[in-house]
């Protein structure tokens, strides 16, 4: 049957066999950046083209109709535009960290990529602090995001930073806390031994409502973390023009719409990874049958089933709730949800000490 | 050179490099983001020491929480070269002549300590740093100091909100 985990492995035995432990190492981390770029780009065109057909159904129109099939190459030809499009630097910008921060975004987010299993047996780094490893490195997404508002010198893209910086500092808390009600139940922060743990079920079934809130509060604070609607603050059209990318023209300003998007991707797969089982597929308890009937369905499928499943509910949030006033986004956070999620995380606890969990 | 050789002198150069940045920057803004880079290279030596757990926790404390908030302040009150006072060349002489006693001090002192003198760095093999075992000595071996601080934390906590509300 077809298997990623073959293939890595294979390739794996062929370098081992003609090169030394250095020389394998290098063509390794070579195969892993031409595939996460590779990723990258497919993800940005898949993920833009489906935004603007998911918001063109919910309003009854028809999106991107004319290049190619179903407008499926609309978001290459727009690239194409911004590439060939002049860069442009405000003349009070401090330059270097004006042309420095959407790499910096956009590494933060490649970064994010290493412990994600996209398939079984197919994970660049199984990290063994894996859930840790995660939410250390999106809290760095904020500096990038500081960065360009603060040295575009422009007013509408610090204020939309600091917006930014606030609400992914505090939504932090209650994505981190409702990952940590996963950890509690699975006794480990390995993103592999999590998804080992859901192999008789999906922890989004077995630990009862508690997890379904968990999952629910992760829903809301990715969203806000990602800074899309009904969150997105940092990037109000109607108040601050575009925010924090207000003076990003070209391909700079392309840069942040991928990070973006691909931030996106990464914080469903994660929900899915956490919640629903990343890459094991749907088992129930002792079912044998069904359970085989269900391996038949190659990992990777069930994976990306579920991420586009989360990116779909994430999309259709945009266009279903009105933008939250900041005090309302703050309340939301530090007097409801965090309270929330810190009883939540005791009532897991407890749940799990006393093995009341399938 | 070993991979690991190269990473901890690549490691090394970049961590004195940015900490000298720090200091040199004109703008407040440039050494936060500098010192950034330092909290990275300190989390990567600790990679290589098989500390990932510590490796990531710096991050998040540092480069996550503090330096961000640092950030906030600076950007919102505009602090630039042009704001920054300059220091008297007196006060400079001055600091970096008490500074390098301390530094002389501080590296006789590490040279002479018995315990350090013939330990090697565990490279890759040392498990203290791994969440397992620094979780057993926290809450087995030192669970009363570390409730203790937690204690302390939580009043720092409540004192900071006591003197924002104040008005």
């Amino acid at each position: 049957m077809f298997s990623l985990q073959g293939i890595t492995s294979g390739i794996q035995s062929f370098l081992h066999a003609r090169f030394s432990a250095s020389g394998v190492l290098i063509f390794e981390s070579l195969i892993v950046i031409l595939l996460a770029t590779t990723l990258f780009a497919l993800l940005g065109l898949v993920l833009v083209w489906m935004e603007r057909k998911v918001a063109a159904q919910m309003q009854i129109r028809l999106g991107p109709n004319r290049v190619g099939p179903m407008g499926i190459f609309q978001t290459s030809a727009d690239t194409l535009k911004l590439i060939l499009k002049e860069g442009l630097t405000p003349d009070g910008a401090d330059k270097l960290l004006f042309n420095l921060a959407p790499f910096v975004v956009m590494v933060v987010a490649m970064l994010l990529l290493a412990p994600i299993a996209f398939a079984k047996g197919f994970q660049v780094w199984d990290i063994n602090i894996g859930v840790l490893y995660i939410t250390a490195v999106s809290s760095l997404s904020v500096i990038g995001i500081l960065m360009a508002g603060w040295a575009s010198n422009n007013k509408y893209s610090l204020l939309g930073a600091m917006r930014s910086g606030a609400q992914i500092v505090s939504y932090e808390l209650s994505a981190g806390l409702s990952i940590l009600t996963i950890v509690v139940l699975t006794g480990s922060l390995q993103l592999g031994d999590i998804i080992n743990a859901q192999q008789n079920g999906w922890w989004l079934f077995k630990g009862h409502i508690p997890v379904i809130i968990a999952f629910v509060i992760f829903i809301i604070a990715a969203t806000a973390e990602t800074n899309r609607a009904p969150f997105d603050m940092a990037e109000a059209e109607s108040e601050l023009t575009a925010g924090f990318h207000t003076e990003y023209s070209g391909m700079k300003f392309a840069l942040f719409f991928l990070a973006e998007y691909i931030n996106i991707f990464i914080v469903c797969a994660i929900a899915a990874t956490l919640f629903l089982g990343g890459w094991m597929p749907l088992h129930i308890g002792n079912w044998q049958g069904f359970n085989h009937l269900m391996d038949y369905i190659p990992s990777s499928i069930w994976f990306f089933a579920k991420t586009f499943a989360l990116i779909f509910l994430i999309m259709w949030f945009r266009w279903t709730f009105p933008r939250l006033r900041v005090d309302q986004l703050l309340n939301l956070e530090w007097k409801y949800l965090l309270p929330i999620s810190l009883f939540n995380l005791l009532l897991v606890t407890v749940i799990a000490i006393l093995g009341w969990h399938f | 050179m070993s991979t690991t050789e190269i990473l901890f002198w690549f490691l090394s150069a970049l961590a004195l490099v940015s900490a000298t940045m720090v200091l040199i920057s004109k703008n407040p803004v440039h050494s936060i983001l500098w010192l950034i880079i330092v909290f990275f290279a300190i989390s990567g030596h600790y990679i290589l020491l098989n500390a990932q757990f510590l490796a990531i926790v710096n991050l998040i404390v540092y480069a996550g929480a503090i330096m961000v908030l640092f950030l906030f302040v600076v950007m919102l009150m505009n602090l630039n070269s042009d704001s920054e006072p300059q220091k008297n060349n007196r006060f400079k002489i001055a600091g970096a002549i008490s500074g390098g006693c301390l530094m002389l001090i501080m590296i006789d002192v590490i040279r002479d300590a018995g315990e350090v003198q013939n330990a090697k760095a565990l490279v890759k093999e040392g498990n203290i740093g791994l969440i397992k075992n620094l979780g057993m000595v926290l809450f087995k071996d030192y669970v009363i100091p570390f409730e203790i601080s937690s204690v302390l934390f939580l009043a720092a906590m409540v004192g900071a909100v006591v003197i924002g509300k104040r008005n």
